[in-house]
């Protein structure tokens, strides 16, 4: 099974061989409330680590979601753009955001474990 | 200077409230169910708010006090019954607005409901624009919680019997726990409701009383996108110092009677009754899902820059993002194209009319 790594700006990635899928975390959904909106990066697009790969919208402001690792964009998930409340029911799983096809593996191990997320955003939120 | 906090603090921590700093008050902005379930149970029901922060500002004295409060507010307050209430501006020479107001006629003067962040600062432009003639009460030792929804004269009535008896934007005195309250049926969201004048120490047990009866408490974040679906303006986002209740599109609050008279601004505002203003604030909705929010400049068809925004949200009971602002007069008739920047982008939108939301006030005195 593969492992999920962590961001400081809040998202999660799964790698799959050079197959990397990116959404936000439940923490950052909590902190954001409600979502109304997103947009997605296009597809085919090359999108550079520590980039704005995206945006959410909550009934109170916008954040961007920024991509940790660079890549080229093979997916979208337009499931929450239709209905981006998705994201607050399920951000871990179903609501992932976009895939990419990545460019250097080694960019992960820039990346947090879960448990050094945990701890991060625990610390983070005061 | 230290956050200050209401009567019901406690008790938004009791249940689960985001709190933030609002105007110099620790306030919730959400509750556990977040702001779009806050929003649509009081649209299907009814919401508590604390609206604790706001002045609450009573001036008694003279004969002539009626007359002195006209010179600086441009309502008719002589024609105000006991009880009677007018929504009005404190208004700067130019004409701009330094806070938008409620006016309420007590038995022995005026009740002024104030916004958080102008309170003191109008308790002494007022003080100083009446000479200091009379007693001048910005009362601290009240307690302000607004009720509001379907259900607010049901839920209210089984905690103080009567009070559904009360028209709308007028008040009365009632008795609750043996002590008085001022209850007027008025609001922010666009809904039948009332708001509640009590003193501290019963704040929390009527709170307690009013979710008993199926209420819920209500945080800032809703009272937002609630009063931006009612079109209604927030000072500070839609109306300042450098903008006219004319260009503000309220001129129904200035009665015709008023107009050739005199009080603070009346110079700028007879000119602009006569002819016109350059802005006007507009209701706005974007074609797409797209969120304008304020200050996104505003764009013509030929790529010209022509207005603001002062506020916007997505509106959870219309479904649909929702925005207001001003734009230059000529592109203000409602279905004019428009051009919203967000992100670098035009986003292509409309001017509607406002509210986006259907009010759905009680059948009394309606303030136009």
């Amino acid at each position: 099974m593969s492992e999920v790594k962590y961001s400081k700006e809040h998202e999660w990635i799964k790698l799959d061989g050079e197959e990397a899928t990116i959404g936000i975390t439940k923490h950052a959904t909590e902190m954001l409330g409600d979502i109304v909106f997103a947009e997605l990066p296009e597809k085919g697009s090359n999108v550079d680590k520590d980039g704005t790969a995206g945006v959410v919208e909550s009934t109170k402001a916008a954040s961007d979601v920024y991509t940790p690792v660079s890549g080229e964009v093979i997916d979208t998930n337009q499931m929450i753009v239709d209905d981006p409340s998705k994201i607050n029911e399920d951000p871990e799983e179903s609501a992932w955001f976009f895939k990419l096809k990545i460019k250097d593996k080694t960019e992960m191990d820039t990346l947090m474990n879960k448990e050094e997320y945990e701890k991060f955003a625990k610390e983070t939120s005061a | 200077m230290s956050i200050k906090k209401t009567s019901l603090n406690n008790l938004h921590i009791k249940y689960g409230a985001k709190l933030v700093e609002f105007a110099g008050y620790q306030m919730p902005i959400q509750y556990k169910d977040g702001i779009i379930q806050e929003h649509k149970y009081t649209r299907s029901h009814s919401g508590i708010f604390d609206v604790s922060h706001m002045g609450q500002l009573f001036i008694s004295g003279g004969d002539d006090l009626t007359n002195n409060l006209e010179k600086i507010f441009p309502a008719d307050l002589k024609k105000l019954k006991t009880n009677q209430s007018k929504y009005s501006f404190l208004m700067n020479n130019k004409g701009g607005i330094q806070d938008d107001l409620i006016i309420t006629k007590t038995y022995d003067g005026f009740l002024i409901i104030l916004n958080a962040a102008c309170k003191y600062n109008d308790y002494e432009v007022i003080k100083s624009k009446l000479d200091n003639q009379y007693k001048l009460n910005l009362d601290e030792s009240l307690s302000l919680i607004a009720l509001q929804g379907p259900e607010a004269k049901n839920v209210l009535n089984k905690v103080i019997p009567g009070c559904d008896n009360l028209k709308f934007m007028s008040g009365n005195n009632y008795v609750y726990n043996n002590g008085k309250v001022y209850i007027t049926r008025s609001g922010y969201t666009g809904e039948d409701g009332f708001e509640i004048s009590i003193k501290h120490s019963d704040a929390e047990i009527f709170v307690e009383s009013l979710i008993e009866n199926g209420s819920k408490l209500i945080g800032l974040g809703a009272r937002d996108t609630l009063r931006m679906e009612a079109g209604l303006c927030l000072y500070g986002n839609d109306l300042d110092n450098d903008t006219s209740p004319i260009e503000a599109n309220l001129k129904w609050a200035i009665p015709k009677s008023r107009i050739e008279t005199e009080f603070v601004g009346s110079e700028v505002l007879k000119n602009q009754f006569q002819s016109g203003v350059k802005k006007l604030r507009v209701g706005i909705k974007p074609d797409s899902k797209v969120i304008a929010r304020e200050n996104t400049k505003i764009y013509n068809d030929k790529n010209q820059e022509i207005g603001k925004v002062t506020s916007g949200t997505f509106g959870p009971s219309v479904e649909h993002p929702i925005a207001m602002g001003y734009v230059d007069n000529s592109y203000s008739t409602v279905n004019t194209k428009i051009f919203l920047e967000v992100r670098g982008k035009k986003i292509p939108a409309n001017i509607c009319n406002l509210p986006f939301y259907k009010k759905n006030y009680v059948k009394g005195e309606i303030n136009v």
